[in-house]
């Protein structure tokens, strides 16, 4: 039975909204934190933390994030956990986040001049203070585009999780469409508010990296 | 005080690798409180590398270091001791360009627990002062040439009151016109009895301050002594040959 698409559709795929941007958000949180581990564990001066770090990012960039989320949900089950498609779905984006998020940060850290690592232990500052102070501030100037960048994808990414049962926004614009049989309409209201979230961070981002080269060059 | 007595900076059989390349050969050599030594010699001739094993900058493999009494190479807390008595001046200035002037002088006194901000700044003027560079304190590194950049660096490295301050080539990256001004910050420093170690290529600098000077090839001292013997009568054949290329 196939019905009009009308303002309850609308109202059922923003709200569906919230999922995505709850996903969006444990996903960049854990992956923020992770990845910090990550990056600094790549970019350390032991053997051991750099091979297992860079295991990490091997495996989890060269899976697809597809296969990541079936395997943490069907993991659960094998655990004896009862299903549960947001536990999965957060723990999958958070360690796909952490290894391109540790990546990024990894080349950011290295791509600040050897000589400021060397003034600051020069100055007998401790690891974590030649980090604090000196190595990721400026890291971090170098990162903000890459990290946004990463950030739309991984929002964009989120709508995988409805493959595992996830009522997200694509799930939602899914579920509408089958009722409605009017795609084009769902699937362009679908994409236009994806597009909605991601654009704004661009060019938050934009603005954000003109500030930080302005305070450099002041 | 016993630590007078003592040595600044005692190097025995110093031997360092860069994988295959053996960058220093067994150096031996001994600093005492208050001297200015001068080091030069050919780019790859170890000189540089020589400094910077005095903070440990660079791993040695063989030998033992010591650093006003403290066992450098005994390793362990010892390392951050010395590199808290031993200052460091590079050639590409290393300011650190997002902190303010003043806050690169504070950064160090406030983190190792050497003083509360209000000291740490005091003292960071106070060096800023020496350096002739006061009215600089407020501005990012990016605004200044890369002279004043340099005298900055010294006071830097002054506000953790070091005894000894290693130069590695200052100079080298500054347009001629402002070598001159670090260059005089250096002699004013010498002047108050601060140990200098300073690989350098400005010879009037070493006849003026240095109480001895080393040439040094392919990771050995070739040659060393007073300016005056150094420079007037040069017993080695590659020295002659070095003082000729540069003079």
């Amino acid at each position: 039975m196939i019905r009009q698409f009308g303002p309850s559709d609308i109202l059922f795929i923003i709200e569906a909204v919230r999922w995505t941007l709850l996903l969006s958000a444990i996903a960049f949180i854990g992956g923020a934190i992770g990845g910090l581990f990550v990056a600094l564990a790549r970019s350390s001066g032991s053997k051991a933390l750099r091979r297992i770090s860079a295991g990490f990012i091997r495996i989890f960039q060269g899976t697809p994030l597809l296969m990541q989320l079936f395997l943490f949900y069907f993991g659960l089950t094998v655990l004896n956990l009862p299903i549960n498609p947001l536990l999965a779905a957060a723990i999958a984006l958070t360690f796909h986040a952490s290894a391109y998020l540790g990546e990024i940060w990894r080349g950011s850290i290295e791509a600040v001049p050897s000589g400021q690592t060397e003034a600051a232990t020069a100055l007998s500052l401790s690891y974590r203070d030649r980090m604090q102070h000196v190595v990721l501030p400026q890291a971090a100037r170098i990162a903000v585009a890459p990290t946004v960048g990463f950030l739309v994808q991984l929002i964009k990414g989120t709508s995988l999780t409805s493959i595992i049962g996830f009522t997200e926004l694509t799930r939602a614009g899914q579920i509408v469409n089958n009722a409605t049989f009017d795609p084009f309409v769902v699937f362009g209201l679908v994409a236009a508010i994806y597009f909605i979230i991601c654009w704004p961070l661009s060019l938050y981002a934009r603005r954000l990296e003109g500030r930080m080269r302005l305070a450099f060059t002041r | 005080m016993t630590q007078a007595q003592q040595p600044a900076v005692e190097m025995r059989g110093v031997t360092k690798f860069f994988g295959a390349f053996q960058a220093l050969k067994s150096i031996d050599l001994t600093v005492e409180q208050g001297e200015r030594i001068v080091v030069c010699g050919p780019s790859g001739s170890g000189k540089s590398t020589l400094i910077r094993t005095l903070n440990q900058l660079e791993e040695i493999q063989d030998g033992k270091i010591t650093v006003d009494g403290i066992e450098l190479t005994a390793g362990g807390e010892n390392v951050a001791k010395v590199r808290r008595d031993v200052g460091m001046v590079f050639q590409q200035f290393n300011l650190f360009p997002h902190l303010t002037v003043l806050q690169n002088c504070t950064l160090a006194p406030l983190k190792t627990g050497r003083a509360d901000k209000a000291t740490a700044e005091a003292t960071a003027r106070k060096y800023l002062e020496r350096v002739k560079i006061p009215e600089q304190a407020d501005k990012f590194p990016a605004q200044l040439s890369g002279g004043q950049q340099q005298r900055v660096a010294i006071a830097r490295a002054l506000c953790m009151e070091p005894r000894i301050m290693l130069f590695d080539e200052p100079t080298s990256a500054l347009d001629p016109e402002m070598v001159k001004e670090v260059l005089d910050t250096m002699i004013d420093l010498a002047r108050e009895g601060m140990t200098m170690l300073c690989v350098t290529h400005e010879m009037d600098f070493a006849r003026a301050v240095a109480d001895r000077v080393i040439f040094m090839e392919q990771g050995a001292i070739i040659e060393e002594g007073p300016p005056a013997e150094f420079f007037g009568n040069p017993k080695s054949e590659r020295l002659r040959n070095f003082l000729g290329q540069i003079s």
